[in-house]
């Protein structure tokens, strides 16, 4: 990994070592507090970016509204996994107590629904919880051990004490000059371009 | 001799170490109109992450080799007691006939009832949006964690034959014998196995962004590996955090329930029998109360010492131990108001077995263990009525070991004294537990106690990116009041001209 300050002098580069035919992949910029990261994040936005990012070293109030994100499905997914559990826990209990091996013990019905419902519920919140965490991990993409960010010297502190704002180089209005040019504008401290 | 002493003067001398530099602030006043400071000292960003940090990156200190060398014999314990029992059977308890549920079920409520507090602080206080859990949630969900592990263990070796404790599980076995799914002990197994799975995922979940700064201050490659592996590639993206947080919002409103329903299912375990002493209505909120409250006394046993050892004083305030203080005084009256209760409704409900199982309890052969379950539950907290005792650390270092003390006597209590002398007086008899009984419950201690300290040491002790929340709360809120008394001070000064 190399770290060269590019002709401007405002933006540096980060290139892999590796690379062949290195093409810019991500920018990354460099804010101080929330607040500011918080105007700019509102103006990136407005200015209609589509594949960038925040990075927080803790959810901020407000980024979600300011970066234009909207509701998660997630909910929706845990309710799949709760039914789901609900359904399954009881289908399971009178399947294997009265239908496959139907034993009788203290003259106890086969199968009643009060006796079922702590096992069902249990796996009611079993289930949700699995697509709670589960649901998470694959809409948020994770494990994804690898990422551009982490060429980055300064991104280490994104998730301590440092704001950033990172445009995916795949973006339709990614371009070096003026993108870094607009992120100084809106306080960035440093501003640097990731190569791969 | 004397490096013992050195590695205790964080405790016994803290104005002698590094601690001296932040000492003990009283963030405790009371003030209508402000928030009281819930991270005291000059912290930012920087400082807590560093202070954090610190714990995992720095050379394990002497302290905490003691602590760590002496829990890890203890385990050792289990290590000659239970394969001794597996050979041997569950003759090398003292459990005896009418008495076949000895020190392993106590055991196991008991460390069930530890991580009850865990969960409270971490999903019900989260829900009631109580910001003065993120300096404690980390440790206490990892003490949920241990403890549920102790727990899980007895079933495990209680059955006698180890080797079939599978058939607790709905699985195919050689008889095509399905569990019977009418039986409280098999709720149990569904309500612990999800309690333990459920926080672990959520301890799991919270630590993500932590452990992913671990990985970005990682200097060598071992950690830069095992951190980089563990954090999952987080990059602290918004668009992550959107979803991670509605994931952990729906995560604490599934704990919620869930912790409620774990101690309450296992009460069932004695409610739904026909045993008197045990077959009341009371007990699964009675259960709930108890296991709050021990639990919350193991926190308090944890971090009191954990505070001062790790220099986290100005993270974990006094603030933050009061009130764990007053949740302890407040489940110990409810468990004090449940046992007086039970004693009312044996009375009132005219039934003579269950009027004598409960005037046996208090005076019987046990009155002994009643006696001291009552002294350390009921009696010990009430000293916390008086502020200047529930902010001072010995104080509420003693009573969190009373009731650590009183609550196992409580399921002491209700376990064999009802079990021992039950409906035929000639079937009646003592019970006593032997080596192996005493032994594998201090094992267990062991185990519980060698794996907190292996979480101090390799993961992040305070939920820091949480505690960055609360600190820009606690910069917000400063800054509105400043803008405030800036602009009264105008007015007046206007109003005066």
């Amino acid at each position: 990994m190399s770290a060269e300050m590019s002709s401007s002098g405002a933006v540096e580069t980060i290139t892999a070592e590796t690379a062949i035919d290195p093409k810019p992949v991500l920018m990354l910029a460099e804010f101080e507090t929330a607040d500011v990261l918080m105007e700019a994040a509102t103006r990136m936005r407005d200015e209609g970016f589509k594949l960038w990012d925040c990075h927080t070293p803790y959810p901020v109030h407000g980024l979600d509204t300011a970066m234009g994100i909207r509701p998660t499905l997630l909910p929706w997914i845990v309710l799949c996994g709760g039914f789901t559990g609900f359904c399954g826990g009881l289908l399971m209990q009178g399947w294997m107590n009265a239908v496959d091996y139907p034993f009788l013990i203290s003259g106890k019905p086969f199968f009643s629904l009060p006796a079922s419902i702590p096992v069902a519920f249990e796996l009611t919140i079993l289930l949700s919880a699995f697509a709670s965490f589960g649901g998470m991990l694959v809409l948020n993409g994770l494990p994804r051990f690898y990422r551009p960010h982490f060429r980055s010297d300064r991104f280490r502190r994104a998730t301590a004490d440092r704001f950033f704002i990172s445009i995916d180089g795949r973006d339709r209005q990614f371009d070096i000059g003026s993108n870094s040019k607009f992120l100084r504008e809106l306080g960035a401290n440093a501003v640097e371009v990731i190569e791969e | 001799m004397k490096r013992l002493l050195d590695a205790l003067s964080p405790i016994l001398r803290p104005e002698l170490t590094g601690n001296a530099k932040s000492p003990e602030v009283d963030n405790t006043a009371y003030s209508p109109d402000s928030r009281v400071d819930l991270i005291t000292g000059a912290n930012d960003n920087t400082t807590i992450t560093d202070k954090v940090c610190s714990i995992v990156e720095e050379k394990p200190t002497i302290g905490w080799w003691g602590f760590f060398l002496l829990a890890f014999s203890v385990l050792g314990l289990l290590g000659i007691f239970v394969p001794f029992l597996i050979f041997w059977g569950v003759g090398t308890w003292g459990v005896n006939n009418p008495v076949g549920w000895g020190y392993a079920i106590v055991n196991f409520v008991f460390w069930v009832g530890i991580g009850h507090a865990g969960t409270l602080i971490s999903a019900i206080l989260f829900l009631f949006r109580q910001k003065w859990r993120t300096s404690i949630n980390r440790a206490a969900e990892a003490m949920t964690i241990f403890a549920v592990i102790c727990a899980g263990m007895f079933p495990g070796i209680h059955v006698g034959r180890a080797w079939f404790a599978y058939w607790m599980f709905p699985l195919p076995n050689q008889m095509e014998l399905w569990p019977n799914f009418r039986s409280p002990l098999l709720w149990d197994v569904f309500a612990v196995g999800t309690y333990f799975t459920v926080s672990l995922m959520f301890w799991y979940m919270g630590m993500i962004p932590d452990l992913a700064t671990l990985r970005d201050r990682a200097k060598n490659t071992v950690r830069k590996f095992a951190y980089g592996a563990l954090s999952l590639g987080w990059t602290g993206s918004n668009r992550q955090w959107h979803v991670y947080e509605r994931s952990y919002l729906l995560l604490a409103a599934l704990a919620t329930p869930l912790v409620l329903s774990v101690h309450s299912v296992v009460s069932f375990d004695f409610a739904v029998s026909q045993v008197p002493g045990w077959h009341t209505t009371i007990f699964p909120p009675y259960f709930v109360a108890g296991a709050i409250f021990s639990g919350f006394a193991m926190v308090l046993t944890l971090l009191v010492p954990a505070r001062q050892l790790f220099g986290l004083k100005d993270v974990i305030t006094l603030k933050h131990l009061e009130n764990m203080n007053k949740i302890i005084m407040l489940t110990g009256m409810l468990v004090g108001y449940a046992y007086s209760q039970e004693f009312f409704m044996a009375w009132y409900g005219g039934v003579k077995v269950e009027k004598f199982a409960f005037i046996n309890r208090a005076f019987g052969q046990y009155a002994w263990a009643y006696w001291i379950m009552v002294s350390c539950n009921v009696l010990a907290p009430q000293i916390f009525w008086f502020k200047k005792m529930r902010t001072n650390i010995w104080v509420m270092f003693a009573v969190s070991i009373f009731v650590n003390i009183g609550m196992w006597f409580e399921r002491f209590v209700i376990t064999v004294t009802s079990l021992a002398n039950d409906y035929t007086s000639s079937a009646w008899d003592y019970y006593s537990p032997k080596l192996a009984d005493v032994m594998i419950m201090l094992g267990a201690f062991g185990l519980f106690f060698t794996l907190f300290a292996l979480f101090c040491r390799f993961l992040p002790f305070i939920a820091m990116s949480e505690v960055r929340g609360v600190l820009a709360d606690q910069a917000h809120s400063r800054a509105a009041a400043s803008a405030q008394s800036a602009s009264e001070a105008a007015a007046d000064s206007a109003s005066e001209s």
